[in-house]
């Protein structure tokens, strides 16, 4: 069976001024659904434009991509919209919630843009944030929710539309540890309990042990690969 | 689609309410301009009935026709200062002219008129009794004169409510007291209902109504029998007017002995014709309420369009989620085009509400007459929601075209 994601010689490329700069130089991987990976290296490695590429934010200058079997190099940006909607889940560093609309609407949005009822939505969303552990608290502003609860809420939108993949871009960088435990224990049991495939994009290692498998990045390129039994978690 | 058009819409309102001040300052604009020209329109309309009203209360279908000039030794005598119309013209326009409903005809002049020890210079008028039903003088007391009062000269008069105001004391029974006329006794026999100002602005109360014959053989004394100041004629149907008039000119023409190239020795007009004029000034005026609502309106949506440009910019870091989640650059352009409509559409019910409240002052206040249509407020609510539909496009157009990864790290 092919890989969930299989990508072969991605190359991106941008124009600062004059300067050409190779963000990723010749990417060749492939992910298979239910991984855990860990993606790890310095800033300016490329980790954070490979997640973009991934995650169907951008698309590779050249190389060739492919989700769950569907050409993303070549898609037209309404596709990469519906494949954002259907496919991926993403948790950022700093949250992204909309400010000043409810945990509940936060978690509805993926939903919102699938056209689904208004109801279905309100059910779904509220099943997702109880997912998270946050039931009751649904009307909830961003703004009265500590950083923990903000990106459990990040989770249960992510979580909502039932992605294939979920994306998480440094998720406890801005968590004390306390937080990030929990956030990775709930990251962790949604890949080992729904085998959601989950990519993680991290420079602590602490973090990085929570994956099943290991990606460092130099200079745009996969430098090192490593499969290994995840340390559990102390969820426990 | 409709759960999405819902919860925009309700998005945005929530939006809006948030910032309410910035959402109102940016109806303002909008407010203005469709308060402006509801109100205008309202008093533009009341004014325009009123007109109507007046042109109306000279009677139905009516054509007036006058003396033209005389030129003696090159000195031109004015409009009505030839005695070229007569009573036979009028018998002869109607025998001639199957169009014609009814003939009259009229001479006039300003008098001493006395009751007692009170007198009052106002215009006497001498009249076919058919004149009264041409001109639709209706009676508050009393009645017309006859066509046999007509043939035996009788000395009866009518009396208009500006002149009676002047000659009688408030209640004195007017209908059946005599007054002098030139020193020439008349028994008033009827009250006129009043009729206010015509088309031209003169007082149509202001008059006293004898008839024809008892004028001319007892107080005008004229220098030719039967020689009219003015002729009335009227058809059944306004549409018959034209052909009417242009067969009386014929007729006129004929008995006046004109050659071809001889100009017309009197004047035909009809109610069309003064209804034209006044037709003419409300046109001016829509044009200029058309030249003030064009420019509130562009004031007001490049307001919209300002302060959506600060939104998309402020919102950049949301638009960037929107899109992360699964946002398509139609759901982020209607997302903001529904902003924009809301903004307008709200600018708009509230200056429909604005200009309502002015027209109504307006009344109360300065006593215009006013008049609120429902066109004139579903134009201006209609004609908000295009200007916030194409103010919204440019702004809306640049966050839908936003790269999602540019506008995620946007700080």
């Amino acid at each position: 069976m092919a890989g969930l994601i299989v990508c072969q010689d991605v190359w991106k490329v941008y124009r600062v001024g004059d300067v050409e700069v190779q963000a990723l130089r010749g990417i060749n991987l492939t992910i298979d659904r239910g991984e855990f990976v860990a993606v790890m290296g310095t800033s300016g490695s490329g980790k954070s434009t490979l997640m973009n590429l991934l995650g169907c934010l951008d698309q590779p200058t050249r190389g060739r991509y492919e989700l769950d079997g569907l050409d993303v190099a070549s898609a037209r940006p309404d596709l990469l919209a519906e494949l954002r909607n259907r496919q991926i889940g993403f948790v950022f560093q700093n949250f992204n919630l909309i400010p000043r609309t409810s945990a509940l609407e936060n978690a509805q949005l993926p939903l919102f843009y699938r056209g689904v009822s208004i109801k279905e939505q309100r059910r779904q969303a509220a099943a997702s944030l109880q997912r998270v552990g946050l039931a009751g608290r649904e009307q909830h502003y961003p703004s009265q929710l500590s950083g923990g609860q903000q990106q459990r809420v990040a989770i249960a939108r992510a979580l909502v539309g039932a992605p294939a993949i979920l994306f998480a871009d440094e998720p406890t960088g801005n968590l004390d540890t306390a937080s990030s435990r929990e956030i990775m224990g709930i990251l962790e049991e949604l890949n080992r309990k729904d085998g959601i495939t989950i990519i993680l994009v991290t420079h602590e290692p602490d973090i990085a042990a929570y994956a099943s498998r290991e990606l460092i990045m130099k200079d745009g390129q996969i430098v090192q690969d490593v499969r290994r039994a995840p340390h559990l978690s102390a969820v426990t | 689609m409709s759960a999405f058009v819902l919860l925009t819409v309700m998005t945005a309102l929530r939006i809006l309410s948030r910032n309410r001040l910035r959402a109102g300052l940016t109806m303002l604009g909008i407010v203005i301009g469709v308060g402006a020209v509801i109100a205008m329109v309202s008093i533009g309309q009341g004014a325009r009935a009123a007109v109507q009203a007046q042109v109306a209360s000279m009677g139905t279908n009516v054509i007036v026709i006058m003396p033209g000039s005389t030129t003696v030794s090159g000195v031109r005598g004015g409009q009505g200062g030839a005695v070229t119309l007569t009573v036979n013209d009028a018998a002869e326009m109607k025998k001639r002219n199957p169009l014609l409903s009814d003939t009259a005809w009229a001479k006039r002049d300003v008098m001493q008129i006395v009751n007692g020890n009170r007198n009052w210079n106002g215009p006497v008028n001498g009249v076919s009794p058919s004149y009264l039903t041409i001109r639709d003088w209706s009676f508050s007391s009393g009645g017309p004169f006859t066509q046999s009062d007509m043939e035996s000269a009788a000395r009866v008069a009518l009396i208009g409510q500006t002149t009676l105001e002047n000659l009688f004391d408030p209640g004195e029974e007017a209908v059946g007291a005599t007054i002098r006329i030139k020193n020439v006794p008349f028994q008033i026999i009827g009250v006129l209902a009043p009729k206010g100002q015509s088309a031209q602005g003169s007082d149509q109360d202001d008059v006293i109504f004898v008839p024809f014959t008892t004028a001319e053989r007892k107080v005008f004394g004229s220098q030719f029998l039967g020689s009219v100041g003015a002729l009335f004629a009227s058809t059944e149907q306004t549409a018959d007017l034209p052909e009417a008039v242009e067969h009386i000119r014929e007729v006129l023409r004929a008995r006046h002995r004109l050659q071809p190239d001889q100009a017309d020795d009197f004047t035909v007009r009809t109610q069309v014709d003064i209804g034209k004029v006044q037709e003419g000034t409300s046109q001016t005026l829509t044009a200029m309420l058309f030249a003030i609502a064009s420019v509130s309106l562009l004031v007001g949506g490049i307001g919209i369009m300002n302060i959506l440009l600060v939104s998309v910019t402020e919102r950049t870091k949301e638009i960037g989620v929107r899109m992360a989640v699964g946002a398509k650059r139609m759901h982020i352009l209607t997302q903001f085009l529904i902003e924009a409509m809301t903004l307008s559409l709200f600018g708009g019910v509230i200056g429909v509400i604005v200009g309502v409240a002015g027209a109504s002052l307006t009344t109360v206040i300065a006593g215009w007459p006013t008049i609120i249509s429902v066109e004139s407020i579903a134009t201006a609510c209609v004609f908000s929601l295009v200007v916030g539909l194409f103010f919204g496009l440019y702004p809306a157009n640049k966050a839908a075209r936003l790269n999602p990864i540019d506008a995620l790290r946007y700080e």
